[in-house]
């Protein structure tokens, strides 16, 4: 199992006022959230909305720890960005407002990821007029990629117990081999998950 | 180079948004129109083969790791239409899933990355396979394809930070561009030891079928062009280059 599984789909499955709400509304919200978050650089505003996302997330009774290790694990791209404003007159001051305004927008982002399965956001997406051609290949795309990412580690896992050298040039090389072992792969799934669906009637 | 949010203003936040919008639109129709049907599930297994080749570090040095990007890559083996559907739906997963760029700098992802990176990567890997045929000059032109996609996205990521004012220009573009022009060096030697390993497994580009689309060229083009007018060019130096200035030395220019 890899790490992904562990830190998303199961959070879905629990149940609680925030995890019913529908996923149309909850993406509006989420949108909502950011924007303001966006209009008013004020850290009242960004206080009183990290305030209503703690209670939503309490609400949802996410694991403060779970928050916690996604918020941290992502705010280093965050301060990255950020840091370019340093260079500018009086940068320190708009980094700050930056890191505060993104950390809120994260934090949004996050917890509408962890209560909402993601099929619910595409049938959303979709019916708010996402053409029907993008929402297949996003749903494809969501139900390949734990099938995918097992498949590269399998792959990794005997790469690495049948070679002994440690070179970088050979270490660049197998890598290529993996990716391009998996697109061989992917793309021959793809064949036969076109066959199933026509199978089952997709037209 | 996933920008996050808070970091794009509200003006280059909707212009990105509208631009790529256009280009997703256009992608969407000419597959509709013109990719046989068993392209979908393609696509779809595309997009999760991009988004986990690109979770496949490989070591640099001094202990920091490259990952694949990918548009590039998918644009040679797909053909410029699919990629743009097929890394849009990247950033899209990323940014809804994982929170990794933010949900009002989406535009700007699927711009940067999607439109500029991998349309404009896929028009110079067209250009010089005219110029270089066989084998090799296949690898040579997806070599500088990938290494010009990357500092194509990091010049356009640049300019958005600098239009919407959240770095200056100054800092921000050699920075962005510097930093880019040695990562594209290990996109360009890793995207091409992929196509190489799959010419070696006999997988020709376009075998999926896909390689019907390439019409949209030149509405890419427009679309990228005009994105670049927008962010890029307020920020062109107002001085003359060293050929006008020669000029008016030698009273050769412009009355």
């Amino acid at each position: 199992m890899s790490l992904l599984h562990g830190l998303l789909e199961h959070h879905c499955r629990v149940d609680s006022p925030v995890h019913r709400l529908a996923a149309g509304p909850k993406l509006a919200a989420g949108l909502c959230v950011v924007v303001a978050a966006l209009v008013f650089p004020y850290a009242k505003v960004w206080l009183a909305l990290t305030a209503l996302l703690l209670l939503a997330a309490g609400l949802a009774r996410l694991p403060w720890g779970f928050l916690t290790k996604r918020l941290l694990f992502l705010e280093p791209f965050v301060l990255g960005v950020a840091a370019l404003s340093l260079l500018r007159p009086h940068g320190a001051a708009v980094f700050a407002s930056l890191v505060a305004k993104s950390s809120v927008c994260l934090l949004a982002m996050i917890l509408l990821s962890a209560t909402t399965p993601f099929a619910d956001i595409l049938a959303a997406l979709g019916r708010a007029g996402l053409p029907s051609l993008m929402v297949t290949v996003l749903a494809l795309m969501h139900r390949y990629l734990f099938v995918l990412l097992d498949e590269s580690e399998r792959m990794s896992l005997a790469r690495s117990s049948r070679t002994f050298s440690r070179g970088r040039a050979r270490s660049w090389r197998s890598t290529a081999d993996i990716a391009g072992g998996l697109f061989v792969r992917s793309s021959l799934r793809a064949e036969r998950v076109y066959d199933a669906m026509c199978a089952r009637g997709w037209r | 180079m996933h920008i996050p949010d808070g970091f794009l203003d509200a003006k280059t936040a909707l212009a990105t948004a509208g631009l790529s919008a256009a280009g997703l639109g256009t992608a969407l129709r000419q597959a509709r129109l013109h990719m046989p049907r068993r392209s979908v599930p393609m696509m779809g297994l595309a997009a999760a083969f991009v988004f986990v080749a690109q979770m496949l570090n490989f070591p640099v040095a001094a202990g920091t790791s490259g990952h694949l990007v990918g548009a590039v890559l998918v644009a040679v083996l797909l053909g410029p239409a699919a990629a743009v559907i097929v890394i849009s739906a990247v950033l899209i997963v990323q940014c809804l899933l994982f929170a990794d760029g933010g949900l009002s700098a989406l535009g700007a992802n699927i711009f940067n990355m999607a439109l500029a990176g991998s349309v404009s990567g896929y028009a110079v890997y067209a250009a010089l396979r005219r110029v270089f045929p066989g084998p090799r000059g296949r690898l040579a032109a997806v070599a500088f394809a990938s290494w010009c996609a990357t500092v194509l996205a990091a010049v356009c990521c640049a300019g958005e930070l600098a239009w919407s004012g959240t770095a200056p220009w100054a800092a921000v573009m050699p920075a962005m561009t510097g930093v880019h022009m040695l990562i594209g060096l290990g996109e360009a030697v890793i995207t091409t030891m992929v196509v190489a390993a799959l010419d070696r497994a006999g997988f020709a580009d376009g075998q999926a079928g896909l390689s019907a689309g390439r019409g949209g060229l030149l509405v890419y083009g427009v679309l990228v062009a005009l994105g670049l007018a927008l962010f890029v060019r307020p920020f062109a130096s107002p001085w003359p280059d060293g050929l006008e200035k020669t000029a008016a030395a030698l009273g050769l220019g412009p009355r």
